[in-house]
């Protein structure tokens, strides 16, 4: 998020699209209601009337799959009402703010242009060479502007250009949403645009698990800016996670193409350590940006030190050729194919269960057949754990070695974890584990003292001394706050904790695990433990000494954009931040960057995160910085593709799918058409149960309250199959079929899409056949098909027909 | 007077954390009693507050034990997030406490085309994962990817760890990388 929880009460209007929190959120949805109550506006956008859409003022159904062309049809509303009434808009946010101004290349070329794609495309390599994503720049490679926004290269107006096919005849048609319902979420949102309003846009998993995921992302983005929603109070764009830690996880980069803190991991070409920084080091000249990220070098180095040190030092770069590098993409879907074709021999699974939660599930489990050895930590048996003994298979048949070692549940052993309001909170150990279960930390503290073990004797063992060099001091049990200590970073002159990353160091004088972390135990003590609840100064629920949030406990990020140049708050009842020209610093929340106002001498733009110190509403290509500097993979502007599996032609261009998605063609990937399996179908939680079910199918009181699986279909699509309410229907895709009772509802209507109809069905995805409840697993039906930027699969909108059992 | 819980919390004296004396006001058997009766309760239960292990909302939970078992476990009334509120997963949190015959409480092993689990300690298990993850690490080595020293192997991964505290995620990184892994995900990619 990058706001939080306790904020959305602030929110003059909440814009829930790809989530529902009502289901999936309950306890937190209590700030949307506050806001409700406090004269807010909610919306509801979702194919299915949700338990969220039921708490809505405005509801409106869109087809899966379609959310580019919905939101892109909001854009042109916004940007056609602000040309007509720009004294309802905070133009000086979008001129000051945004790269509105920036003058484009004029050789890019957009999907208005190219039929739905961006100059550059090479169709063989599904890439685009990106050089024409690009700013028009003065002799000191500062971007020139256009102040007045009318130049026709200047980014507002390529994105008046991107936006004008979206009108609202081709939105109903390409959502099947009713142009009216459309016209009203447009008119409601838009009013959030005036200077002192906020909206919010809250969104979860039903955003991102689509082949265009993450520009749906950015699509949220954009809307965000036009209507000057970042960084103020009750506005953002905000990811309700899914998992209690799950933000933790990412930030601690449990992801292959990270390392701790978001920093890039080392590719395959970054043979230095200078490589290395000079690739992923944002470089920019206009002096007025604080480009943030280019004390990347302070963090890595830190990292290196945390890890290795005093083996790491400056001769032998700090210990980077210790880690691994890698150039290809080793996510989830490539993951189990790489297990599929034997190159994965070893699995560890750590509190997960793919067999119930990957995509194409029937692919997964085969794939953990062809692994020698299989580890699961976990509180449960899992599927995944008991994969050798599923329906229908052997066990004599399968070789593989499995381990399943118990682990302790949350509250019997003590840590912190962090929400999505990115508050670190700490928790406390509260009971005893069952039998020999164990901490994780000891556990890994454990296993790596073994490993460490084998390789001091192995003096012949690869790259040994990236093992025998790490520092692991933990003793026989690890003492979780000396790891949050580390985590947290050390002067290693004075040995005392680090009070932020702002001090951190790229010369081996500073260590620090996760720099993001830095400043979340100090020696003040274990802020992520403090509960208070002090809300001073503005009274809007920062709560800045309850828990921790990164960066630097700032509760709202993006910040110095809830004031103007000059340090005023756009909305005086709802301040951020404040500058206080006496004392020469900022009240309320820690503002972005320590820098006076923007308009002051010494001030910075306040889009500290990026390179050019303003937002994007065009996603340029950089020539350096991390991965996203670069641009996304698949445009410069949020662009509307179909689903790869879809029902109908893309009505906004001739480009059907979206053009960088990887395409996979192994024997256990197919693909559906719409003549054989003409029903858009999609996958959801509900508020009884949990991800792949383990936590809640083996509690009696869950599983008696959501007793088996289901489907939920429309009434008309019932009468026109001859189905009743608890039937027994099969669901079926390329890739498999499910069985199960039938849940005929009014939550489904058809989709009306210029005079044809499209039916949408739903399951929920917790099942699978390990458990005090078991049943059918949905994600035996997903494809294996992932988003253009992070490969997230797209288990939100695929083909199916559905059947009478 | 009706205290809510809070209050009542603040007025016995103890907050989270620390071990308090309950006492109930039960308005007796007989309906149209008019004065409440104190019943003294003389179990001293630690009270320690923690967060939610379902979804990424944060909401604040107490947890009550006596000798180290679970007897109650309920919304946090101080949480900023949700304020004492619990959906039905937070209220079915004591469910997942050690007196839930389901949970794993043994190592458990199973051989290559065995047809059940077998019971086995954490020394020979830890042991032996030890030495799967060397074996397969050094003889999948791989050195260079063309002219490039890449220094990884591709042969062992891992998936998982979003249900991990901070300080545990820190560790497994540290000791994935360090190892030379490439294929590590978490759940925030699917």
């Amino acid at each position: 998020m990058t706001n939080h929880w306790n904020d959305i009460a602030n929110s003059d209007c909440v814009f829930i699209i790809g989530g529902n929190p009502a289901e999936n959120h309950p306890a937190a949805f209590g700030h949307i209601t506050k806001a409700k109550e406090r004269g807010g506006k909610l919306i509801v956008v979702d194919p299915r009337f949700s338990r969220s859409a039921a708490k809505a003022d405005v509801y409106a159904p869109m087809r899966s799959g379609t959310d580019v062309a919905f939101i892109g049809g909001m854009i042109k509303y916004v940007i056609d009402d602000m040309l007509a009434n720009p004294q309802n808009y905070n133009m000086v946010y979008l001129k000051e703010y945004t790269n509105a101004s920036y003058l484009v290349n004029p050789a890019f070329k957009g999907p208005a242009d190219l039929d739905g794609l961006f100059s550059g495309y090479d169709a063989s390599k599904r890439s685009y060479d990106k050089s024409t994503w690009s700013y028009q720049v003065d002799d000191k490679g500062i971007p020139k502007k256009d102040m007045t926004l009318s130049d026709p290269n200047c980014v507002f107006q390529l994105l008046k250009k991107q936006y004008a096919r979206y009108t609202a005849d081709k939105v109903s048609e390409t959502c099947g949403t009713p142009k009216d319902k459309f016209l009203e979420v447009c008119r409601a949102f838009a009013d959030t645009g005036a200077p002192g309003k906020a909206g919010t846009i809250l969104y979860a998993m039903g955003t991102t698990q689509h082949t265009n995921g993450s520009q749906v992302c950015s699509s949220y983005c954009v809307l965000q800016l036009l209507l000057a929603n970042i960084g103020v109070c009750g506005g953002g764009v905000n990811a309700a996670r899914g998992e209690s830690n799950v933000q933790g996880a990412t930030d601690h980069a449990l992801l292959f193409h990270l390392l701790p803190g978001y920093l890039e991991r080392p590719l395959n070409t970054d043979e230095t350590l200078q490589k290395y920084l000079d690739r992923s080091t944002p470089k920019w000249t206009d002096p007025k940006s604080a480009n943030w990220v280019q004390n990347l070098p302070k963090y890595l180095v830190s990292m290196l030190k945390a890890w290795y040190g005093d083996a790491a030092t400056k001769d032998n770069e700090f210990g980077y050729q210790y880690l691994p590098k890698g150039s290809d993409n080793y996510s989830f879907i490539s993951l189990f194919h790489a297990m599929y074709d034997g190159i994965i021999k070893g699995l560890m699974v750590w509190g997960m269960n793919p067999a119930v939660g990957g995509p194409n599930a029937n692919m997964t489990r085969k794939a953990l057949e062809k692994l020698d050895w299989l580890v699961s930590v976990d509180l449960w048996h899992t599927e995944t754990g008991n994969f050798w003994k599923r329906p229908r298979v052997n066990p004599a048949d399968i070789k593989t070695e499995v381990f399943a070692l118990p682990a302790a549940a949350s509250f019997e052993k003590e840590g912190s974890v962090t929400n999505s309001s990115r508050w670190a909170q700490w928790r406390y150990k509260g009971a005893d584990a069952p039998g020999v279960a164990k901490p994780d930390l000891d556990i890994i503290n454990d296993l790596m003292i073994r490993i460490k073990k084998l390789y001091d004797a192995d003096a012949a063992a690869p790259n040994r001394d990236a093992i025998t060099r790490l520092t692991w001091d933990y003793g026989t049990h690890a003492d979780p706050h000396k790891v949050a200590r580390e985590i947290n970073g050390y002067d290693l002159a004075t040995g005392k904790l680090m009070v932020s990353f702002a001090a951190l160091k790229s010369d081996g004088t500073t260590s620090c695990g996760n720099w993001l972390f830095s400043g979340s135990y100090t020696e003040a003590g274990n802020m992520m433990a403090r509960r208070d609840l002090d809300d001073s100064p503005f009274n809007v629920g920062l709560y800045s000494k309850w828990a921790w949030s990164w960066p630097v406990n700032r509760r709202i990020v993006y910040n110095r954009a809830s004031v103007d140049p000059n340090g005023n708050p756009w909305d005086s009842e709802h301040p951020v931040i404040k500058w206080d020209a006496a004392g020469a610093k900022w009240l309320g929340d820690i503002a972005d960057g320590g820098y006076p106002p923007m308009a002051a001498d010494a001030g910075k733009y306040p889009f500290i995160m990026t390179a050019e110190g303003v937002a994007r509403l065009f996603t340029a290509a950089l020539p350096n910085g991390p991965l996203l500097a670069k641009g996304m993979a698949d445009g410069t502007f949020p662009e509307h593709y179909e689903p790869w599996e879809s029902p109908v032609k893309n009505p906004l261009s001739g480009t059907q799918n979206d053009p960088c998605i990887k395409l996979w063609a192994g024997e256990m990937d197919f693909k559906g058409d719409s003549d054989k399996y003409p029903i858009v179908c999609t996958t959801y939680r509900i508020v009884e149960h949990w991800q792949a079910g383990q936590m809640t199918r083996n509690l009696p009181w869950s599983v008696e309250l959501m007793p088996e699986m289901f489907i939920e279909l429309s009434e008309e699509l019932a009468a026109e199959k001859g189905i009743a309410n608890e039937d027994m229907v099969v669901v079926e895709t390329a890739r498999g079929k499910v069985t199960a009772k039938a849940l005929v509802t009014k939550r489904f209507k058809p989709f009306r899409m210029n005079g044809k109809v499209i039916h949408e069905i739903g399951m929920p995805w917790h099942w699978g056949y390990i458990g005090l409840s078991t049943g059918d697993s949905a994600n035996v039906l997903t494809p294996n098909i992932g988003d253009a930027n992070t490969m997230i699969p797209e288990y939100k909108a695929f083909l199916c027909n559905v059947r009478k059992a | 007077m009706e205290l809510n819980r809070r209050q009542f919390l603040k007025l016995s004296g103890a907050g989270a954390g620390g071990a308090l004396l309950y006492s109930i006001a039960s308005r007796g058997a007989a309906l149209g009693a008019t004065s409440p009766r104190t019943i003294p309760l003389h179990k001293k239960v630690g009270e320690s507050p923690t967060i939610c292990p379902y979804d990424g909302s944060g909401c604040g939970f107490l947890v009550a034990a006596v000798n180290g078992k679970v007897v109650n476990i309920e919304g946090d009334p101080d949480h900023p997030v949700n304020r004492g509120a619990a959906c039905s997963k937070g209220a079915s949190m004591r469910q997942l406490s050690a007196d839930n015959p389901r949970r794993l409480s043994k190592v458990l092993y199973r051989a290559p085309g065995a047809a059940d689990w077998e019971a086995k300690d954490w020394d020979w298990s830890l042991n032996r994962i030890a030495q799967l993850i060397k074996q397969t690490r050094d003889a999948n080595w791989k050195a260079k990817d063309g002219n490039y020293t890449v220094n990884r192997t591709e042969a062992i991964a891992e998936v998982g760890s979003s249900a991990l505290d901070n300080e545990e995620c820190y560790l497994l990184i540290k000791m994935l990388r360090s190892l030379g892994m490439v294929y590590i995900e978490t759940q925030a990619r699917i």
